[in-house]
């Protein structure tokens, strides 16, 4: 026994609110074609979200989840990865999911009750998001155990909320990934709210990160509107995975702009002055700030970008509109690889049943 | 080929399958170095090294997620959970998505796993230790759930359920363990699953069971052919998906049948079984449907547990029953 034991917490901001370098920022501030295509994506992603909403509104869309105010880090989180590491996702991660190159459409049907909206053609090895909250983080263990069997040099990120960082699953897999020394980043997109609950009532913990430290990881607290502490944070924690060093966990700061879904109604539960206050935070907004003024973007840059991203969105509702229900057989079809016998009269009595709703 | 117990068919099917396949793991509490509490694992680490055969930390939701990690790696993950009464943390991971993954992803993942259990009573085991809970896995669609009852059906039906490319809950009727031993030829020959194994043939009643109720049911089976009954005795294996053919090809022959249990009755297989019967060979049957099974109680602690498991006489009490008529 020692006579005492220290752990730290580190923290990390690089701009402040209105998107001002708070001092040197990290070296991919010299890329600029990055930053430029990183606010193109939170920016569509954005447009998304607000088509989305407005299809549930209008009876188009099932319940939906917005990613309002998320549109940094999971930007940040696509386009830290590499094509062959894994995404590990909760259902928030639209923008995350966007980069790794999972379609509008896709999306949408997903959210519009198809199965076929995770039957993701371009990042075939991610995980469909999980629901069930946290039950991912043993899933990306389990995929980084794979890769350590196997001797391969790639990465695991799995995404979940505050909330989930109350749920024996992420305390299981945060040990599991200390205990085997996995290639996992863990990040926690810590929007301040769990439907109605607020961080406070979550967990005695100072900060979320510090539960890094009780399966022996590090933890990092990153502002997840700050692109370069975003950036940063994921980097290194993605380098030190697939060098064999472990995994990290990531506190990413943001706030919840949205409601949980458009099944709540966060109005009851919070006030009209934390809501504003978090709006002044803002990443994209930050972001755009930041490009303006190092010269990188303007006014009829934006308008061109915000043309085109409602333009993307246009095609991939129609699409989505357009897509005819699967046959009613498809409910049987995928349970397992062939149907088994004691199916087959089930799955017939389905034939010809005509098809679902649209 | 040599005698073997059925958890040596168990051990037997994993060396196999392990050295045949480098995607076979196992992962689980105590498997590794100690070879698992029943030893179901032993020697395996020392043959294909603690990189594919994993101690995990005692977290039973986290050794099922894990599985469903590697399994949708292209892995074959095979966990085992020490007791069926321990494998309920894990049921979230299993029935959400294990059981789910190729239906949700419309076949673009898949889970190949294997969850093993040893389950049942009748070893004086502690409390959480007896139960017999099939049927909650049973329920769920997406599931195979496979149960030995002999050491050859141990050792081809954990090969297959390995191979399945589905998940598989596999559990092993423990009282069952090291009762009898049974030729085992250990040449990667694997039985067919969604399968029942026609145990014995007969012409009077239909005995259907599966997993160390066999043994009731076959004792049975022995004492009624020395009453001139002849019962068909028939070892479910796959209670699920249910190979509803066989029994009710049984039950066309002989009109009678007598469903044999451990678990609880109520809303156990044997009532599905049952409901099937009735539902497609009620012209067949000469007499009412019976269950002989555990009680709707908890399992009792060790002392009581005789009372509560079936016993040989309350299943040739049934059969004279259904004869009767």
């Amino acid at each position: 026994m020692k006579d005492h034991y220290e752990f730290r917490v580190d923290s990390l901001r690089y701009l402040d609110d209105q998107g001002y370098a708070l001092g040197d920022l990290p070296d991919v501030a010299e890329d600029t074609e990055r930053l430029l295509a990183a606010y193109a994506n939170m920016v569509l992603t954005r447009t998304f979200d607000a088509k989305a909403i407005a299809l549930q509104r209008t009876g188009q869309c099932g319940t939906y989840p917005s990613v309002l105010g998320h549109e940094v880090i999971g930007t940040v989180i696509g386009q830290a990865m590499a094509r062959d590491d894994v995404l590990v996702p909760y259902y928030r991660d639209q923008a995350a999911q966007i980069q790794r190159g999972v379609t509008l459409t896709e999306l949408l049907l997903y959210w519009g009750g198809d199965e076929r909206g995770s039957a993701w053609a371009h990042c075939p090895q991610d995980l469909p998001i999980a629901v069930p909250i946290a039950t991912q983080c043993c899933h990306a263990v389990g995929v980084a155990a794979a890769f350590r069997i196997r001797g391969e040099h790639r990465a695991v990120v799995c995404c979940l909320g505050d909330g989930a960082t109350s749920k024996g699953d992420f305390l299981e897999s945060v040990n599991l990934a200390g205990a085997w020394q996995l290639p996992v980043v863990f990040v926690v997109n810590n929007n301040q709210w769990a439907i109605s609950t607020p961080r406070s009532l979550q967990s005695g913990c100072e900060t979320i990160a510090q539960k890094a430290i009780s399966g022996g990881l590090p933890g990092v607290i990153a502002d997840g509107n700050d692109f370069f502490a975003m950036t940063s944070a994921l980097e290194q924690a993605l380098d030190r995975a697939r060098h064999g060093k472990g995994a990290t966990v990531i506190e990413a700061v943001t706030y919840r702009l949205g409601d949980h879904t458009t099944a709540d109604d966060a109005t009851r539960y919070r006030s009209a002055d934390e809501l504003k206050h978090a709006w002044e935070r803002d990443g994209v907004k930050r972001m755009q700030n930041y490009l303006h003024r190092e010269g990188f973007w303007d006014a009829e840059k934006e308008q061109k970008l915000q043309a085109d991203c409602k333009g993307f969105v246009e095609t991939a509702v129609k699409a989505y509109l357009a897509t005819e229900p699967e046959p009613a057989t498809a409910i049987v079809d995928y349970l397992f690889e062939s149907l088994p016998v004691a199916l087959q009269q089930q799955r017939d009595r389905l034939e010809g049943k005509p098809g679902g709703d649209q | 080929m040599s005698d073997v117990t059925l958890i040596e068919a168990v051990n037997m099917a994993l060396a196999w399958e392990m050295a045949h396949d480098e995607s076979v793991v196992v992962l689980g509490e105590d498997v590794a170095t100690n070879g698992g509490v029943f030893r179901a694992t032993v020697g395996l680490k020392e043959r294909f090294g603690c990189k594919r055969v994993m101690d995990t930390p005692l977290a039973e939701n986290l050794i099922a997620g894990t599985t469903v990690g590697l399994a949708v790696q292209g892995m074959k993950p095979v966990a085992e959970f020490q007791f069926m009464g321990f494998i309920y943390a894990g049921m979230d991971q299993i029935i959400c998505h294990a059981a789910r993954m190729r239906n949700r992803t419309r076949g673009r993942l898949h889970c190949p796993a294997v969850f093993r259990a040893p389950f049942g009573g009748g070893i004086h085991a502690p409390e959480h230790h007896s139960e017999s809970t099939e049927a909650l896995f049973a329920h769920i669609p997406g599931l195979r759930v496979v149960i030995p009852s002999s050491p050859q059906r141990a050792y081809g039906l954990l090969l297959a359920a390995i191979r399945n490319p589905d998940p598989v809950v596999f559990l092993e009727p423990k009282r069952i363990y090291r009762a009898v031993t049974q030729p085992v030829e250990d040449n990667g020959e694997a039985l067919p699953l969604d399968t029942c194994f026609t145990l014995r043939e007969g012409d009077d009643v239909t005995l259907i069971s599966w997993g160390a109720s066999l043994v009731e049911t076959l004792a049975a089976a022995d004492q009624l052919a020395g009453q001139g009954v002849s019962a068909e005795v028939i070892d479910v294996a796959s209670i699920s998906p249910l190979d509803r053919e066989t029994l009710l090809c049984s039950v066309a022959k002989t009109g009678r049948a007598v469903i044999v249990h451990e678990a609880c009755r109520n809303g156990g297989v044997g009532a599905e079984i049952a409901a099937s019967l009735a539902e497609s060979a009620f012209l067949d049957l000469q007499a009412p449907l019976v269950r002989v099974t555990g009680y709707d109680t908890v399992m009792p602690y060790y002392r009581n547990e005789q009372r509560y498991l079936p016993q040989v006489a309350d299943v040739v009490h049934a059969v004279e029953q259904v004869i009767a008529l």
